[in-house]
């Protein structure tokens, strides 16, 4: 049912670009995703991070935006929830840094930390890095749907 | 040194472009070039020759990783001030556009029209 | 360090490309070398989290400086010819150099750095937070006000974005006024 659907946008000619760049972006948006989510999990032990892996996710999102159309990209992520996403990821945040709170100061550590080296380790980082990851890409999708909806530039010959 | 100076050459050419040239879409662009000579230069001050990268495998001893690693603390400003920058970059963005829209024109003389 | 300067050097060039050409494309084009060129930098100097970082980045500005300059008006203006504006960016030029030259002499070596408080991330970071990544422990543990201000800076400019390019209001003023919201004062 779902390959009919997916199948029927990657062969319509009239919306996005031509067969070609829609298959091979069909096979690497999924690729991006995973990506994104692997840097963002493992942001504490080894390079990357909230910041990049948000940034990565953005433009996975911003890839379905430019190679199917704009309809297809709003119907996986709309830009209601894309503005949900952006504050729920600041909530976490800031609640993470305010239970720290209760156990000394403002941001603390209050996690037991764990052994390092291994995946559930680093106390209250890795879910910090997911809170900002999540806000990152939710907030940079979000300033490409508006550059995109209301950005557009209309010349004198449209008038 | 050289490589500071360099560097400093590439700010200096950001600035001449965001003086001397009146195209809304140059200025952006001397502002991006400015952004990337800064963080370059946070950058090239925490450098320690033949150092090494500011994350610890677990075969590493602790003393011999504090005495070679380079300085995390630039590393770790500049990556907030990156991602601050693409979002400064969509805003300007959004004010050429509008700009555009009212003047119907990205010369920066031709824009003295400015009230309200 | 020759591959360091090539790469430096490259930059410039490029820079100059960006500056001095007419076409809107190609000075976008060229900003996006200068971009990855800066990267490689981050790479050479041993940080590979603001690499991986740079680059994508730089993608995603690539896209929205493209959207915007070229879709009219690719051509740059240059009717008559500033004199004024262009020598007093010279004669800046000129000056800035002199006076890095001159302030360069104090600063500290390439290579060298000072790390009076860097020094005791690396000592005890491991053991104090957990984290492998010493640069992570310092965005959220150490430092983790930036981190916040950072968010901030984020939505506030989204926030910007938005009203600047949305042209007509949700509602229009007349309607919101009929609507009270909150307390009636002559109930």
């Amino acid at each position: 049912m779902k390959q009919d659907i997916i199948e029927e946008i990657t062969h319509d000619r009239s919306t996005g670009m031509t067969l070609i760049v829609k298959t091979v972006a069909k096979i690497m948006i999924a690729m991006m995703l995973l990506f994104g989510f692997y840097i963002i999990i493992y942001g504490h032990l080894t390079p990357g991070g909230g910041f990049a892996g948000g940034v990565i996710i953005a433009i996975a999102y911003v890839l379905m935006m430019l190679a199917f159309s704009r309809k297809v990209a709003l119907k996986k992520l709309s830009n209601f929830w894309a503005s949900i996403f952006d504050n729920l990821g600041m909530l976490a945040f800031i609640v993470i840094a305010y239970i720290g709170l209760g156990f000394g100061y403002f941001m603390y550590n209050f996690i037991w930390h764990g052994n390092p080296f291994h995946l559930i380790s680093a106390g209250i980082i890795p879910l910090c890095n997911i809170a900002i990851g999540i806000k990152v890409g939710a907030a940079l999708y979000a300033i490409f749907i508006g550059l995109s909806i209301y950005g557009r530039i209309t010349t004198k010959e449209e008038e | 040194m050289l490589q500071y100076l360099l560097d400093m050459i590439i700010f200096a050419l950001g600035i001449y472009c965001l003086i001397a040239k009146r195209h809304i879409i140059k200025k952006i662009i001397g502002m991006c070039i400015i952004e990337y000579s800064i963080n370059l230069f946070l950058i090239l001050l925490g450098y320690r020759m033949h150092g090494i990268a500011p994350i610890i495998l677990p075969e590493m001893n602790n003393s011999y990783f504090a005495q070679y690693s380079v300085d995390p603390l630039p590393q770790a400003l500049v990556l907030t001030s990156i991602v601050i920058g693409l979002g400064t970059l969509a805003l300007m963005a959004a004010f050429a556009i509008k700009l555009y829209e009212k003047y119907r024109t990205f010369d920066m003389s031709e824009i003295h029209r400015l009230r309200g | 360090m020759l591959l360091f300067d090539i790469i430096l050097i490259f930059m410039i060039i490029g820079t100059i490309i960006a500056v001095e050409t007419k076409n809107m494309l190609s000075a976008v084009v060229a900003v996006g070398a200068v971009g990855f060129g800066v990267s490689l930098l981050f790479l050479y100097l041993r940080a590979p989290d603001i690499a991986i970082t740079q680059v994508i980045v730089e993608v995603l500005s690539l896209i929205i400086l493209i959207r915007v300059a070229t879709h009219v008006d690719n051509v740059a203006i240059e009717r008559r010819i500033d004199n004024f504006a262009n020598m007093t960016g010279l004669i800046f030029i000129g000056l800035f150099i002199a006076f890095c030259i001159w302030a360069f002499t104090d600063v500290i070596p390439f290579a060298n750095p000072l790390m009076r408080v860097s020094q005791h991330y690396l000592d005890a970071g491991l053991r104090e937070t957990g984290a492998a990544n010493i640069v992570a422990a310092v965005i959220l543990d150490y430092r983790a006000y930036d981190t916040l201000g950072e968010a901030v800076v984020i939505f506030t400019s989204i926030l910007g974005a938005f009203v600047i390019l949305r042209s007509k209001g949700k509602k229009k003023l007349s309607e919101e006024d009929d609507i009270t919201v909150g307390i009636l004062e002559d109930a």
